[in-house]
């Protein structure tokens, strides 16, 4: 059905279209950085492609990637011709990409939340600052290597003395073979790791106030002494 | 026009005080939003000059979470997303792996998730605009419609077994079949949906203070809308009929005859209106589907590849044991690539863009959230107005901070 | 409380330390402001709706200013960003005041076990009461609001976890005959 939007631009850009595919029905191109912001603005004016609505704006990390590491991709839509495409562009870690603002108003937000989880800079953005996380924290959380635990509290945890703390479910626990540890993999540790590695994460607890659980955890807080204290300087944090 | 009113209109110049531009915080605890959200408003007097509409309160993670566990683990995670009705979004997700993995979910489970999403988007819109009318201070139709929420939620939770959070789509259908009395269940429970609705539009529509207060504000015009990426009730309140059910049928939609209720200026009164008359809608719906919907035959695919098998079978072969553990330790494989699935959630296009790597595990899934954009309109809906309209705005916009922050 | 005592003309007299008057007034008199972020602000809905009215324990006004209210219901899930907003509502409350940490997500962090939540809100503040459930049904929520009333008039100040409900018939359901029966099951 939007075949005809991938041939009106080639037809008009010709060799900035760098690749087209269509997958289940979803056509998409991947346009060279420097003529990004020129096809959005095509596709929006053209009046054969007619792209009204604006649709989303996300990004991938793929860090394993040859060449550069993010993709940019926007979902427009038409609701007069009911097509739709996806468009792409390449950027590398550190580079920029032009800002949408100008074309559709509701990239502004998009492109907010883009910096704050990918790290993506927008160039002529008027208010590029973090959205959904706050301005004290570090790095960027959608982000393959930044691990999905490391929390970084605005309050100073609280002593919970009086309710006794199981240990947490770990990476490796419970799902042996679906999950990726992906700080591992990106060290070149891509190998299974042991499942009481997993308990340092140091932050879950149960509500229990049974014996088994405070022995349960003495002897973990034996077995692994090194991984429990890095937990706990985590946490603390 | 009201004696007051010409009052008013005769004097304004009078009336005008000097003030000084003021900064005033809102939230992220305020009585009068549901929803943390923090607004940050430039007044002068009672005039709003601009604000800086701050989301974020409720980012728990969601994408990264997904990234985490197998493709069945995102279902509890879709479900609050949209908290006010969780069924759309499993369906939404289910539809998303179903299109990479090419699955076609059989003609009975089809009606059966027409069905329960509808009556989890009628849920929806009785929540939002009772929270609506109560913000701006009726109290009385926030009750009548939880009144009639709750009969909903009985036979969602007859069907389902929990009353908010289902965690019932499943890959390839539904985690279970209808029960037996299910149709009968639905069709006892509508006509009192219906009459209560009937009721508070009664109750709100030809009252004067309900209608000052909506009418008129937090307007947007139909292409300022669309550059917002605005969709659902929002977007047909400004006039443009997009519907996804219609634009683009998805399950048996294009089975159903039903209206798409459109506004004229995008304003609180129309927001409010559009969703009213979507319930009726949507109950139309209802009727048509358990009209045509078989009474007997699988809801589920019988593909053992996303599939679980069947409990006895586990219990007694050694082939579905294996089978079972494979696809809850491993989970299933869908083939590397990516999609955009679309579908109508309850405040608009709720979008699943999922990507796979052949393993497991997601590589990544980004939900393209309705309110997200919705609710970066506000800014442009709010200046100019004054400070009492951003309670019946915001009210009629329906920010789910699930769906909003993820 | 203390005893009663009935004189021969019908007139009746209390005999009661002023501490124990004092937690049967609060007991009964308990406002509210709940703190509403998440999915549990339905289920808090449903608990204030018709069906299942929270005024029948005296608690259904809500005072949407902290200072005036002596129950802080954390609904919801907590991130890291809101966590210094509920230790400043806390730290608004006049005394006496108890918090109600109402579902898995307040309690515990729930499956929400990343970088953006508050693993609990006890991390934060002290909590009275923890119901669990993702989110807590009406009945459950009723259970906890009883049992917060019980520590206030007892004056415990221990945090409690409200138990998971056993009903009989649901049991025999459940066990089947009798011979069957776990230890402790009615």
């Amino acid at each position: 059905m939007s075949e005809a939007v991938v041939q009106r631009l080639r037809e008009h850009f010709g060799e900035k279209i760098l690749e087209s595919s269509s997958f289940r029905g979803d056509e998409e191109v991947t346009v060279d950085k420097a003529s990004y912001a020129e096809v959005i603005r095509f596709l929006r004016d053209d009046p054969e492609t007619a792209m009204d609505l604006f649709g989303d704006l996300t990004a991938v990390d793929w860090p394993e990637r040859e060449g550069p590491r993010f993709d940019v991709v926007v979902f427009l839509r038409s609701i007069e011709k009911r097509h739709r495409i996806r468009v792409r562009v390449r950027v590398a870690d550190g580079e920029s990409v032009p800002t949408l603002t100008d074309i559709y108003a509701g990239a502004n937000w998009a492109e907010r939340e883009c910096f704050d989880m990918f790290g993506i800079r927008f160039d002529g953005h008027p208010d590029l600052r973090r959205i959904l996380l706050y301005d004290e924290f570090e790095g960027h959380p959608l982000r393959k290597d930044y691990p999905i635990d490391r929390a970084q509290p605005l309050v100073e945890y609280r002593e919970v003395s009086d309710i006794e703390k199981l240990p947490p479910f770990g990476i490796e626990q419970g799902q042996p073979f679906a999950r990726v540890d992906w700080e591992a993999r990106l060290a070149g540790r891509n190998k299974q790791v042991s499942p009481s590695l997993g308990v340092h994460q140091g932050q879950r607890r149960m509500l229990s106030d049974s014996e088994i659980a405070r022995a349960e955890r003495e002897r973990l807080k034996r077995e692994t002494p090194a991984a429990d204290a890095e937990g706990s300087s985590d946490g603390a944090k | 026009m009201e004696p007051l009113d010409e009052i008013l209109e005769t004097t304004n110049d009078l009336l005008e005080l000097p003030a000084e531009p003021m900064r005033l915080v809102m939230g992220p605890s305020h009585p009068a939003m549901h929803g943390t959200i923090r607004m940050v408003l430039d007044l002068k007097g009672e005039e709003i000059l601009d604000v800086d509409v701050q989301p974020g309160y409720l980012h728990r993670g969601f994408e990264k979470s997904c990234e985490r566990g197998t493709w069945q683990q995102v279902f509890p995670y879709t479900d609050r997303l949209n908290y006010v009705s969780p069924i759309l979004n499993n369906i939404g997700y289910a539809l998303a792996v179903e299109k990479l993995c090419e699955i076609e979910v059989p003609i009975r489970g089809q009606y059966y998730r027409v069905v329960l999403g509808e009556l989890a988007r009628i849920a929806d819109h009785l929540v939002s605009n009772g929270a609506a009318s109560m913000e701006v201070g009726a109290f009385t139709p926030l009750l009548w419609l939880l009144k009639a929420r709750e009969w909903v939620f009985d036979v969602l939770e007859a069907e389902t077994g929990a009353r908010v959070t289902h965690s019932f789509g499943r890959i390839g259908g539904m985690a279970m079949p209808p029960t037996p009395n299910f149709k009968e269940n639905v069709r006892a429970i509508l006509p009192k949906v219906l009459e209560t609705v009937q009721e508070v539009e009664d109750l709100l529509v030809p009252n004067r203070i309900f209608m000052d207060r909506t009418q008129g504000v937090g307007g947007i015009s139909k292409e300022r809308a669309l550059q917002y990426g605005l969709t659902g009730p929002c977007l047909r309140a400004a006039g443009v009929p997009y519907d996804v059910r219609k634009d683009n049928p998805y399950l048996v939609y294009d089975r159903f005859e039903f209206e798409v209720p459109i506004g004229e200026d995008g304003d609180a009164w129309d927001r409010f209106s559009v969703r009213l008359e979507e319930i009726r809608q949507s109950a139309r719906i209802i009727e048509q589907a358990l009209e045509q919907m078989p009474d007997s035959g699988p809801v589920s695919v019988d593909d053992p590849r996303v599939m679980l098998p069947e409990k006895n079978e586990v219990y007694t072969t050694i082939e579905a044991t294996i089978a079972h553990f494979k696809l809850v330790m491993e989970g299933f494989k869908p083939p590397p690539g990516e999609v955009y699935s679309f579908t109508e959630a309850g405040n608009g296009e709720l979008g699943f863009y999922i990507i796979s790597d052949g393993s497991g595990t997601p590589y990544r899934v980004r939900v393209r959230p309705p309110c997200f954009y919705n609710l970066h309109a506000c800014r442009e809906m709010l200046i100019g107005g004054n400070i009492a309209d951003i309670i019946p705005t915001f009210g009629t916009i329906n920010m789910i901070g699930g769906e909003c922050d993820r | 409380m203390g005893e009663m005592t009935l004189s021969q003309g019908g007139e009746g007299f209390f005999t009661t330390r002023f501490d124990e008057l004092l937690r049967w007034a609060r007991r009964y008199s308990l406002f509210q402001y709940p703190f509403s972020t998440a999915c549990c602000a339905m289920e808090f809905f449903g608990t204030a709706s018709p069906k299942y009215d929270i005024a029948r324990f005296g608690a259904e006004a809500p005072r949407f200013s902290p200072r005036q209210s002596d129950v802080l219901w954390v609904v919801g899930t907590i991130s890291q960003r809101q966590g210094p907003v509920l230790k400043r509502i806390y730290e608004q409350m006049a005394d006496p005041k108890w918090v109600i940490a109402f579902g898995t997500c307040a309690s515990c962090g729930g499956f929400y076990d990343n970088y953006a939540t508050i693993p609990g809100i006890d991390k934060v503040i002290p909590t009275d009461v923890y119901i669990p459930g993702c989110p807590p049904r009406p009945e459950a929520v009723l259970d906890g609001l009883m049992l917060l009333m019980k520590k206030i008039e007892t004056g415990d100040r221990e945090p409690r976890v409200v138990p998971p409900r056993e009903i009989p018939q649901l049991a025999q359901l459940r066990y089947g005959r009798d011979a069957d029966k776990p230890e402790g099951a009615k």
